[in-house]
């Protein structure tokens, strides 16, 4: 089935250039459970992909693995190379806390950090060593605006952020994952906890920002993908079934598993 | 009627009747202490040290022992934070979740925290002869630290738990260490139930008799060293509590009196702390 995919979609690149994500025989294991088995690909840089599949099927644990996240869950086994810039994530002299810098992280619901909203800002920036109060207030001030949300809180930066709505919460962690000046921006299923304008926000601040970011989202909502996402990955039961260009495998999948999902019959 | 409503109506009446039992047991505590101790409490009681004779009736006050109390109980509280916060976020950030030895250590905890404070002052004076040191305000506060950290860091692991692995993750992706997650956002988000931990270890050792017994020793003297002997309330209290002379009991009652205050005091000090210190906790 493997060697089947790779022949099929020859146009998601293979080269493991600067910039790509590029996943080798990658097994993941919990406990006796295998989550991801045999994880073969290349995630092309400054594009935007969807990894998308039902439930449990390891699209969570794969995002895990790129910013190392994986290590903090109990019991967890790791084999196989993820590698970027030439560089091996797993490598066990690697260093994580570079590796996480690289990689900004939305999660399902936002996690506001317990301080105020500039400091939620300034958190990233403050410990990877930078203390000038005037270079901050750019830094917090750049990235609320990259986020569309510098509008919204300037009079209150002082102010709790749990006090924000979700949506807005929601667009304050990704400033704050901006403000470590990231290669890649991790979305778990970043709009599931969100309403449908707050969900628009974060789409269309993906959208813009994928010349200047590698995308890596996973996905709950097929139409999402669709809207925003240039290649799309399908995982099923810890493998992945097919990748390729969005319009490829959405229009005209070519395993019984991914058009079953598409049309809705498997969920 | 349905039985759903009477289970839900007898349950009702038993936890309002429970609820009502504790408020009166407490107010009837109060009441007893207001109704004996007021009329004996002055100025001079709170204010001045015991003059000769004063456990025979004669002038004088407790501030040796207030003074002493709050000596004992805040530096055995500060010390004891010092050394259970870590202990505490050591078993929650860098232990994981199923980790043995961390079950094994709050199972140790645990164990410690049923130790009757007796022990502790027998083992408290075990560790003086060995080491020479005598009865003083530092050997009674190394005691009472060792009887509050139990205390403490069980009530801190609990809230520490509860904070979601989201957060967590969220500060490491940042880039964040375990250290600087540990500090600057674990503890951010606890510490309403790290003030806690502090309120409930700091009333338990300024209501500590059994352990200072032979520990910091009594004078009546206010101790100007951590190597002199210090008095504190519970101990002024059997004191006066147990002699035949009516009027020394009753003053027993106002020194019960000063010592509920105090704890009146912290308590309501904490909960302002707390408030002002919740506003950033992250609502999740």
């Amino acid at each position: 089935m493997k060697k089947e995919t790779e022949i099929l979609v020859p146009l998601m690149t293979e080269v493991c250039d600067e910039g790509n994500i590029c996943v080798e025989g990658l097994n993941v294991y919990y406990g006796d459970r295998q989550a991801l088995k045999d994880i073969n690909i290349t995630l092309p840089a400054k594009k935007i992909t969807a990894i998308i599949g039902p439930s449990g099927c390891g699209k969570t644990t794969l995002l895990k693995c790129f910013n190392r996240l994986i290590d903090s869950i109990d019991g967890t086994k790791v084999t196989g190379k993820v590698m970027l810039n030439g560089e091996d994530i797993f490598d066990p002299h690697a260093d994580v806390i570079k590796i996480r810098k690289k990689m900004g992280l939305l999660s399902q619901r936002p996690y506001p950090l317990p301080m105020s909203i500039y400091d939620n800002v300034a958190y990233g920036p403050r410990i990877h060593g930078i203390r000038k109060k005037s270079e901050l207030n750019q830094i917090v001030e750049y990235y609320l605006r990259e986020a569309s949300l510098w509008d919204e809180v300037m009079d209150r930066l002082n102010t709790p952020a749990s006090g924000l709505s979700i949506g807005q919460q929601q667009r304050l962690c990704l400033a704050r994952g901006l403000a470590v000046k990231p290669e890649i921006i991790l979305g778990d299923e970043p709009t599931s906890a969100l309403d449908p304008i707050s969900s628009a926000h974060i789409e269309k601040k993906f959208v813009e920002f994928k010349n200047k970011y590698t995308i890596v989202m996973v996905t709950h909502i097929l139409r999402q993908a669709i809207r925003i996402a240039d290649y799309i990955i399908f995982m099923y039961l810890g493998e992945i079934i097919e990748h390729g260009p969005a319009h490829q495998v959405l229009d005209n999948p070519k395993d019984k598993r991914t058009s079953d999902y598409i049309k809705g019959i498997i969920s | 009627m349905n039985i759903n409503k009477v289970e839900e109506g007898i349950f009702k009446v038993l936890m309002k009747t429970s609820t009502l039992l504790v408020l009166v047991s407490l107010f009837l505590i109060i009441y007893s202490i207001l109704q004996k101790g007021l009329p004996s409490l002055s100025w001079a009681m709170i204010t001045q040290t015991p003059k000769g004779g004063f456990f025979l009736g004669k002038g004088g006050g407790i501030l040796n022992a207030i003074v002493g109390s709050l000596y004992l109980a805040g530096g055995s509280t500060i010390l004891g934070l010092f050394i259970s916060l870590p202990v505490a976020l050591y078993l929650n950030v860098y232990r994981t979740k199923t980790s043995q030895f961390a079950d094994f250590t709050r199972l140790c905890l645990d164990v410690l925290w049923g130790i009757p404070s007796i022990v502790y002052g027998a083992f408290g004076f075990a560790i003086m002869l060995l080491i020479g040191l005598k009865a003083s305000l530092l050997a009674g506060i190394i005691t009472l630290t060792l009887m509050v950290i139990p205390i403490m860091v069980r009530a801190m692991d609990e809230v520490i738990m509860t904070v979601p692995k989201g957060l967590i993750d969220a500060s490491y992706s940042l880039g964040a260490t375990k250290i600087e997650t540990s500090i600057k956002v674990v503890s951010k988000q606890v510490l309403p139930g790290i003030l806690t931990a502090v309120l409930i270890s700091f009333g338990r050792s300024i209501g500590d008799a059994a352990s200072v017994l032979f520990t910091s020793g009594f004078t009546d003297r206010i101790p100007t060293s951590l190597m002199q002997p210090a008095a504190n309330l519970p101990l002024a209290i059997f004191f006066q509590l147990s002699t035949p002379i009516p009027e020394v009991q009753d003053r027993a009652y106002a020194s019960a009196l000063v010592l509920t205050v105090i704890i009146l005091l912290i308590s309501i000090l904490s909960r302002i702390a707390t408030k002002k210190f919740t506003k950033h906790k992250s609502l999740v």
